[in-house]
């Protein structure tokens, strides 16, 4: 079973008068459980396929199946539901409604899901002292680091078990040892959780901890190394 | 109840994120609810006072004539006095008085003029609570009973005929058979009304001493009849038709006169325009806020939306924004323009302005009188108008692509 499976998918965007392709006839499968990034250079096409994928921007032709569900031909509402249930989001800024706390950002897509108050508060105490934020749950973005808030953004994502996560550029805005900490919270969710990811980045040590690396360019796939048999 | 709870919760906190701009709408709501709820009192209050004036000027609440006597207002259109029945319908609860009268057009001359004028015939012991005159006599005394052979002029009707308490007049006016009867009568006391054609147009003397002179025993031109509110007559006057039936005329104050019916009726048209003017006015200030306010987090919105919140619960959530900043004007706004009202509950001296006043029929104390229908009206039209006035920047907010909306600079 694929968490996320994109075939032949094509995307041109209209720049002033002219035509830029975004996704030039993608096809990849990423099988559940697994922990991918794809990596190129800016404009290679990588946040297009994330949001394509994810259901954020629509594919001018081809098919993007979640879950085994296809998505690619659903109106607004039902899209916006099966975001809201099957994939997690982690992006590179604005990650956080300002105005909640830790706890009601990582509320927030239980609460619109329809969780009980009950529910939605423990599962959150849970998710926000495994993502190592015990003791900020009631403080609002502004007072936190970059790192908290990415971790926030990281257990927002996890909280409603979604079929994978997507993140785009998660470490773009944080230093080095920042960074690498959320890469391993990444590796932990997955492998203990059996979380799939898809990470969009061009940072070399994101992709030191894929197991899987597709490097685009031009909105084409031209590379697809499996590095654990590396 | 999810989406419901994060909707109030998100648009609470929102509006209080840039708690300047929101305090300084927040005025505005308040300043525009309270000249709405104000104003409408103290327009209320001066129709008030016309109508309370005017009713008192007469009419009553209700009137009983002869089923012709609008038509032909003599004496050859009189009722026999009431009898037992209708005396028992009268004493009921709901009539705080009642008066019987004649009424007949007449001449009244001094020694050195003359005027054509209504002369009529009252009880004073019943009158006083059904009409103005007794409290309005500037000199002389009132009639003391229904048999008092004084006459009563207005102020004006007095000065035009050149004459005085303890002068004599003569009084013209027909009998049922048309012959010239009169009368010399003194005069005893002068009254200054409300309205000064009043004093021009009424002469008032003893029921039976004009009776008798009518020689008409006891009929009687009109029963005036004055309820608890001239805004609620509707029973007293259903009640009274029914137990008086076809032989008599039974008519409400508002049709009886209605010029004054008119200007009630014009008057709910008043407010409703003041209240939707001045939200107008308001509502540019509401738009900019929400405008700005929807403009300032489009990446957040974006945010939501990929999220997985619809569409529709973004333009409820800026719906709800705009709701609760006038809700709470509104409250502010209400309790200020009632606490306004009771402190002026004795009235504003308009003296200064009085003779205008006076031409439309309004006394020189303004009262401000509070509506429930005004302020529910205000409310109504607050929240319906605010809520069309929020569409606009509520839609923008929804129709947003998430995907362009997060990457907004």
């Amino acid at each position: 079973m694929y968490a996320v499976r994109c075939i032949d998918v094509r995307k041109i965007y209209k720049q002033g008068d002219e035509d830029v392709i975004g996704l030039n006839g993608v096809s990849i499968e990423v099988e559940e459980g697994g922990f991918v990034c794809l990596r190129s250079p800016s404009g290679g096409g990588k946040t297009t396929l994330l949001n394509v994928m994810g259901g954020l921007d629509r594919p001018d032709s081809g098919e993007i199946w979640i879950a085994g569900k296809r998505i690619d031909n659903l109106s607004k509402a039902p899209l916006a539901r099966m975001r809201l249930h099957r994939i997690g989001f982690v992006f590179q800024a604005y990650n956080l409604i300002p105005v909640l706390t830790a706890r009601e950002n990582v509320e927030f897509v239980m609460q619109v899901q329809g969780v009980s108050v009950v529910d939605r508060k423990k599962r959150s105490l849970e998710i926000l002292s495994e993502v190592g934020l015990e003791g900020l749950e009631d403080r609002r973005p502004a007072k936190m680091s970059g790192g908290q808030q990415q971790r926030v953004a990281v257990a927002r994502a996890i909280a409603s078990n979604p079929a994978i996560v997507l993140a785009d550029e998660p470490t773009a805005n944080l230093d080095s040892n920042t960074a690498r900490h959320l890469m391993e919270l990444f590796v932990e969710l997955n492998q203990h959780r059996g979380t799939t990811f898809v990470i969009a980045t061009h940072d070399q040590m994101v992709m030191s901890y894929a197991r899987r690396l597709i490097r685009m360019l031009d909105g084409k796939l031209v590379e697809d190394i499996d590095q654990e048999a590396v | 109840m999810g989406t419901a709870s994060i909707v109030l919760n998100l648009a609470w906190r929102n509006l209080w994120r840039n708690y300047r701009r929101t305090a300084i709408m927040l005025v505005a709501v308040v300043v525009g609810v309270w000249a709405m709820i104000f104003m409408s009192a103290m327009m209320r209050g001066m129709v008030d006072g016309m109508l309370v004036g005017s009713i008192r000027s007469l009419p009553g609440h209700v009137q009983i004539h002869n089923p012709n006597f609008r038509d032909d207002p003599t004496v050859n259109n009189l009722f026999p006095s009431p009898n037992e029945n209708l005396i028992a319908v009268l004493e009921q609860e709901d009539v705080v008085a009642w008066s019987s009268r004649v009424r007949v057009p007449a001449v009244v001359m001094s020694e050195r003029n003359f005027r054509g004028v209504t002369l009529i015939g009252i009880d004073p012991v019943a009158e006083v609570s059904v009409s103005f005159v007794a409290d309005d006599m500037t000199e002389g005394r009132f009639l003391l009973g229904t048999e008092d052979t004084g006459l009563i002029l207005g102020r004006r009707l007095a000065e035009r005929l050149e004459t005085e308490v303890g002068k004599r007049v003569v009084v013209l006016t027909q009998d049922p058979s048309n012959e010239i009867v009169d009368r010399g009568f003194r005069v005893i006391g002068v009254y200054e009304a409300q309205v000064a054609s009043t004093e021009e147009i009424y002469a008032f003397v003893g029921r039976s001493t004009l009776q008798t002179l009518l020689g008409i025993g006891g009929q009687v031109s009109e029963i005036a009849v004055l309820g608890a509110d001239y805004r609620d007559t509707e029973a007293l006057y259903h009640r009274i038709n029914a137990a008086v039936g076809n032989r008599l005329e039974v008519l409400p104050w508002y049709e009886l006169n209605r010029y004054l019916s008119s200007m009630l009726g014009m008057m709910d048209g008043f407010v409703l325009i003041w209240i939707v003017v001045i939200f107008l006015a308001l509502s540019f200030g509401l738009v900019n806020t929400l405008m700005m306010s929807v403009f300032e987090r489009v990446r957040e919105i974006g945010l939501m939306m990929a999220l997985g919140m619809k569409p529709g619960v973004i333009l409820g959530q800026i719906i709800t924004e705009s709701l609760m900043l006038l809700g709470m004007g509104l409250l502010i706004g209400d309790v200020f323009a009632w606490v306004t009202i009771q402190r002026l509950r004795e009235g504003i001296d308009l003296s200064a302005v009085s003779e205008g006043l006076e031409m439309m029929g309004a006394g020189s104390v303004l009262t401000p009188s509070l509506q429930a229908s005004d302020v529910v009206l205000a409310t109504i039209v607050v929240l319906v108008l605010g809520f069309l006035a929020s569409l606009f920047p509520a839609m923008r907010a929804s129709r947003y692509h998430p995907v362009d909306a997060m990457t907004k600079v």
